[in-house]
């Protein structure tokens, strides 16, 4: 099981291709506004990572994720 | 006082700012007259219709009409009741063994709306622990089945048969799974791949859920869908679909095989807690559904008037939603809302109405002008849609 470091730097890593604005990743960063993805570049990533970890981000867990920091809790959750 | 509708702002001034530049309302349009199912008055203009969705042209059927005129002098204009309670007639029966009939399946159930059955269906099989997996451009009364019950929503990339088996395959394989397709996508016109589609979610011990609501009356030889033109109609577990497009009134259903299928009369809110359709609206649907199980010679026009509208908007240099026509719909792609708005004034100068489709209806944040076309376009009027969007396209530098 890889520790919540190794998940947030690979989580990084994904968040890199989507991040068309630059903009600095930390735990505090937030897709909506900080990155202002929209609904398709969401489905995009959510499939790239759901790939990576081999889990299954429901729309009903998305919708309680707004930081970076709160989707690598989620996937700790997911893979403990 | 926090005013709750500030909320709407952003809406509200993006609606201003298109008006100001002296633009018809695409969303306020007033039809003053109907002649037909293709021709309507509008402004006081006679108006070829391109965006009704009546794909069969029913609305206007002789026989149709004697039967919704009986009803309304048998049974009166209202049932003012709910199915389960004193709103259940005679014709309510009658629609239901129309459409099992028609799909020859063993059970239907008639809702007020194609909506409140989504709504209805989808809330109420999938429970708190189940999935409910389906395409992420499903129609918004799919969506908002998901959100009024409680199961565990998880979406796939649009008619991608891989992102769709990937993620059943992720699911616990004990848990109940319902997978929601569409067989025809209503906004770009394009077609479900759904032999792959339900086989993979059979294999994965899914049941499915396909809405037929584009392309009942029209695809496949008895025009049950798509599900019956690929060959997998037996293996899809509920076929959800309307009366207000081929059937040309309103109303929705649901028909299935499943043996405890009638148990949803009790279970089922969106049917229970409203009001049952009018005795002039089933009596309508019955004789409508009825004509259509024969209509083999319409469902040859509508494809011939689809494939030459197809072929020749491309001729003229119009972006379309699909590199062929799959469906009744023939969706041309603008630029930007301003030009699309622009293009559907011009259109209707021309004397001729589509549908103005746009965020957030529209898949990545397209305007599209939407056309679909019916089975009584005639070749002319199919000609003169033509000739309208040369002459608009040309006008607003769609095309040159």
């Amino acid at each position: 099981m890889p520790d919540r470091q190794q998940i947030y730097a690979t989580t990084v890593q994904l968040i890199e291709p989507f991040n068309k604005k630059d903009a600095a990743i930390t735990e505090a960063t937030r897709f909506a506004q900080d990155l202002e993805w929209d609904s398709l570049t969401v489905l995009d990533f959510v499939a790239t990572v759901e790939d990576e970890f081999d889990v299954i981000i429901t729309m009903n867990m998305q919708a309680e994720i707004e930081t970076v920091g709160q989707l690598v809790d989620a996937l700790v959750r997911l893979k403990a | 006082m926090t005013d709750l509708f500030s909320k709407f702002d952003p809406l509200i001034e993006q609606r201003e700012t298109l008006l100001e530049s002296g633009l018809t309302d695409p969303f306020n349009l007033v039809m003053e007259e109907v002649e037909s199912p293709t021709v309507a008055i509008c402004n006081g203009k006679r108006t070829i219709l391109l965006g009704t969705y009546n794909y069969m042209g029913m609305t206007f059927d002789p026989d149709v009409i004697a039967a919704g005129k009986k009803a309304l002098e048998d049974f009166g204009s209202g049932t003012t009741g709910s199915r389960v309670l004193n709103g259940t007639y005679a014709g309510h029966k009658a629609v239901e063994q129309a459409l099992m009939d028609f799909y020859a399946m063993d059970h239907a159930m008639v809702f007020s709306t194609g909506y409140q059955a989504n709504l209805g269906v989808i809330s109420t099989i999938a429970g708190k622990d189940d999935y409910i997996v389906l395409d992420i451009d499903s129609h918004a009364s799919i969506y908002d089945g998901c959100a009024l019950g409680n199961a565990q929503i998880v979406p796939f990339r649009h008619n991608d048969v891989e992102a769709l088996d990937k993620r059943l395959r992720r699911l616990p394989a004990e848990t109940g799974k319902l997978v929601v397709l569409e067989g025809v996508y209503s906004m770009l016109g394009d077609v479900a791949p759904l032999k792959e589609m339900v086989a993979v979610s059979k294999a994965a011990g899914a049941m499915v859920l396909v809405d037929e609501a584009h392309s009942m009356g029209f695809i496949g030889d008895h025009g049950r869908g798509v599900s019956e033109a690929q060959g997998v109609i037996d293996d899809v577990d509920f076929i959800v679909g309307t009366f207000s497009k081929s059937v040309g009134t309103v109303g929705g259903f649901c028909v299935s095989n499943h043996p405890k299928f009638e148990i949803l009369r009790l279970v089922c809110r969106p049917y229970v807690f409203t009001a049952s359709l009018p005795p002039s609206v089933v009596a309508t649907a019955a004789t409508s559904i009825r004509k259509l199980m024969d209509s083999a010679a319409k469902r040859e026009h509508l494809w011939e008037n689809s494939k030459r509208l197809h072929a020749g908007l491309r001729q003229l240099g119009f972006t379309l939603g699909t590199d062929d026509p799959q469906s009744a719909i023939i969706a041309v792609i603008m630029p930007d809302l301003e030009t699309g708005a622009a293009m559907w004034e011009a259109l209707l100068d021309e004397g001729l109405y589509v549908n103005l489709a746009r965020p957030p209806a529209t898949p990545a944040g397209m305007t599209l002008l939407r056309c679909s076309l019916c089975a009584l376009h005639s070749e002319s009027q199919v000609g003169d849609i033509l000739g309208m969007f040369a002459a608009a396209g040309r006008a607003t530098g769609c095309i040159s």
